[in-house]
């Protein structure tokens, strides 16, 4: 499981680039992938660089009532007469913070965790290989509501933390057994040797070996924070102000929308933008497994 | 026997002999389940309790919303109805919670007075296994065969079209498809019944062993099951895939080849064997992922399951309804976690000698 072998052909460019454009050009073989990946970027453009050009629509109008879409109104207008499309671009930032967010503080628990109770073994390693186990037994979404319903998350750094809590288990248990077999590699072994540290063995010798692995799972990540999250909001444990998908639905649920025909555009197009925006991960994860794995990529 | 003469060696053997169960697979996963739900109780017993409101509370606000009622009236009706005592030191409680869990007693429902929790669980436990349990054992049987055929037609079409299908359908979270279904089908197509479909049979049905109850049950399953298969078999199509091509390139599979076994017996007893493996121990973490998932799905399609119940328990605040949810729950997904390794110890032989049912 080692990352990407970069032929170093064009020695004019910095390593990074260099890789950046093989990534590219192993991505480009694979149109699923590609397509994910420029999902992605569409959607971090939508949520983090349209709401800079178009300004919220705070004004309600109630005239304008669960309008079909029309002209002026590409996707319809919600249940007080707001415009559904200025919701969508105004609403994609807290859900991807918060995805983004969690996934990161997700991935580092697992990291730390998982490689620690690897190298240290014995008794460390069984309560927390324990531990893993039974947090992998939860039901999480349940226990997720519980935790919100007196945590009240109000802000969108406190629900990814509520959010994290839970969520490093299985990788936590993939890292581990990632460096337990890299512990044994020739080059942890003259480390060890050389004295260079608990750390050093970490964080210098055994992890830049598992950077495939680690993206993967943090892209992984982000599709479970955003499932988790969006649960949440709709069913209203969330105290957010803000608006944003999630909450949409949560509106259009609390005002029944859900059956009321011509408000068919206000609940499809949150639910289209989260969908795609998994997709595009989804997609996206899958085509990196398959450049990661040698395996998988030799046909 | 010789060993009388020698006062320790008894001793030393049974110990190793006690060591050497313990060393068992079964035994420790069982030691671990017991262990995951005693945890889980603790862990739930004490976040319940920190939620904002307790069911008094709630009761008051109720009974004073629509103004019949002072605010004296009602906490005085509260107070008698709920004959709890929630002024009780929280380790005292829990003391007693713990007690009455190991005597397998889940207590009485704050809320619907002198109903035991036993019952209620008992009550809508079976709706929710038979919906998912009968959805994620389809998604799996047919995900795992798709899975399979993919891999066997790698980068032909079909494959093509079977993963980016696995994709597109594992990115859509489950409770989604349970509203694409009402939005789409049931309000803008208008092909499925949606209202007449909700809950678990239709009102006026005599229960029992009748093929009209029998077939009105499962009409009323039927969108439950769609969901829970749907939302899980893109990840066994996927997960298959992967794993099959990985075993089509072992050695034993080569040799097997070159031994000149039939294509048929090589894919089942070789690939799709070693390659189900890893799939056996993801079932229950799927199992737990969709329990979790039910809240919402008999949500919207008010199935009144496991997810429906709790949801009301949670928002009521019936601490000892959602206490023996959440205990049975566990439970469930434990046992299923179980016989996930139990069965992993019957595929793979080198477990069982080498100690430690975990997989992966």
């Amino acid at each position: 499981m080692t990352a990407i072998a970069v032929p170093r052909t064009r020695d004019t460019l910095p390593r990074p680039v260099e890789a950046a454009f093989e990534f590219l050009r192993l991505l480009s073989r694979r149109p699923s992938g590609l397509i994910g990946f420029i999902g992605i970027v569409f959607f971090l453009l939508l949520a983090f660089v349209a709401p800079v050009f178009v300004p919220p629509q705070e004004q309600s109008n109630v005239n304008e009532i669960y309008q079909t879409p029309s002209l002026q109104h590409f996707l319809g207008t919600d249940n007080s007469g707001r415009d559904v499309l200025n919701l969508i671009v105004q609403g994609g930032k807290e859900i991807l913070s918060v995805a983004i967010l969690t996934s990161g503080i997700t991935t580092l628990i697992a990291i730390t965790l998982g490689s620690f109770s690897a190298t240290l073994g014995g008794r460390v390693d069984a309560v927390l290989v324990a531990l893993a186990d039974i947090v992998l037994t939860l039901p999480t979404l349940i226990v997720l509501i519980v935790i919100s319903a007196f945590a009240r998350p109000t802000n969108f750094v406190s629900l990814a933390i509520v959010l994290s809590v839970l969520g490093w288990a299985g990788l936590m248990r993939q890292v581990r057994a990632q460096v337990l077999t890299l512990k044994e590699r020739d080059y942890v072994e003259a480390a060890r040797s050389l004295d260079l540290g608990l750390f050093h063995i970490i964080f210098r010798e055994i992890l830049p070996n598992m950077r495939s692995y680690i993206v993967i799972h943090f892209v992984q990540g982000m599709t479970g924070a955003i499932y988790a999250q969006v649960a949440l909001i709709v069913l209203g444990l969330v105290p957010f102000t803000g608006n944003n998908w999630a909450k949409m639905l949560y509106f259009a649920n609390s005002q029944g929308a859900f059956y009321f025909r011509d408000a068919f555009w206000f609940v499809f197009s949150p639910i289209l933008a989260i969908v795609l925006l998994q997709l595009s991960l989804v997609l996206f994860v899958n085509a990196l497994e398959d450049i990661f794995n040698p395996r998988l990529r030799s046909s | 026997m010789v060993a009388q003469q020698f006062p320790t060696a008894p001793r030393a053997r049974r110990a190793r002999r006690i060591l050497g169960y313990w060393r068992h697979p079964i035994l420790q996963a069982v030691v671990k389940a017991i262990l995951t739900v005693f945890v889980t109780a603790s862990i739930t017993f004490f976040l319940i309790r920190l939620m904002p409101g307790n069911p008094i509370d709630i009761r008051i606000a109720d009974l004073t919303k629509d103004g019949l009622m002072t605010y004296e009236e009602a906490r005085a009706q509260a107070a008698s109805l709920f004959s709890i005592n929630l002024d009780a030191p929280l380790p005292e409680q829990y003391a007693e919670f713990l007690g009455n869990l190991a005597r397998g007693d889940l207590g009485y429902s704050f809320v619907s007075q002198g109903t035991p929790v036993t019952a209620i669980v008992l009550a809508v436990l079976p709706w929710t296994l038979l919906t998912v349990g009968t959805g994620l054992l389809l998604s799996f049987a047919a995900g795992v065969f798709l899975g399979l055929f993919a891999a066997y037609n790698r980068n032909k079409p079909i494959d093509h079209i079977l993963s980016l299908g696995g994709s597109l359908i594992s990115s859509v979270p489950n409770y989604f498809i349970a509203l694409l279904i009402i939005l789409v089908l049931g309000l803008q197509l208008r092909w499925i019944p949606i209202t007449q479909m909700r809950g678990t049979y239709s009102s006026g049905m005599q229960p029992g062993f009748s093929l009209d109850f029998i077939g009105d049950v499962l009409i009323h399953a039927s969108l439950p099951i769609t969901v829970f298969f749907l939302a899980s078999i893109g990840h066994w199509i996927l997960s298959m895939k992967s794993a099959t091509v990985n075993a089509l390139e072992e050695d034993y599979v080569n040799a097997a080849r070159a031994r000149g076994l039939s294509d048929g017996r090589i894919m089942t007893a070789y690939v799709g064997r070693n390659a189900v493996l890893p799939l056996v121990t993801q079932f229950a973490i799927t199992a737990a992922y969709a329990i979790g998932g039910s809240i919402l799905i008999e949500q919207y399609f008010t199935y009144q399951g496991v997810g429906l119940r709790l949801n009301a328990a949670i928002l009521q605040r019936d601490y000892p309804v959602m206490e023996g949810i959440f205990v049975i729950v566990t439970i469930a997904v434990v046992v299923a976690n179980l016989l996930a390794d139990v069965l992993y110890t019957k595929l793979d032989p080198r477990i069982g000698r080498a100690g430690g049912a975990t997989g992966r």
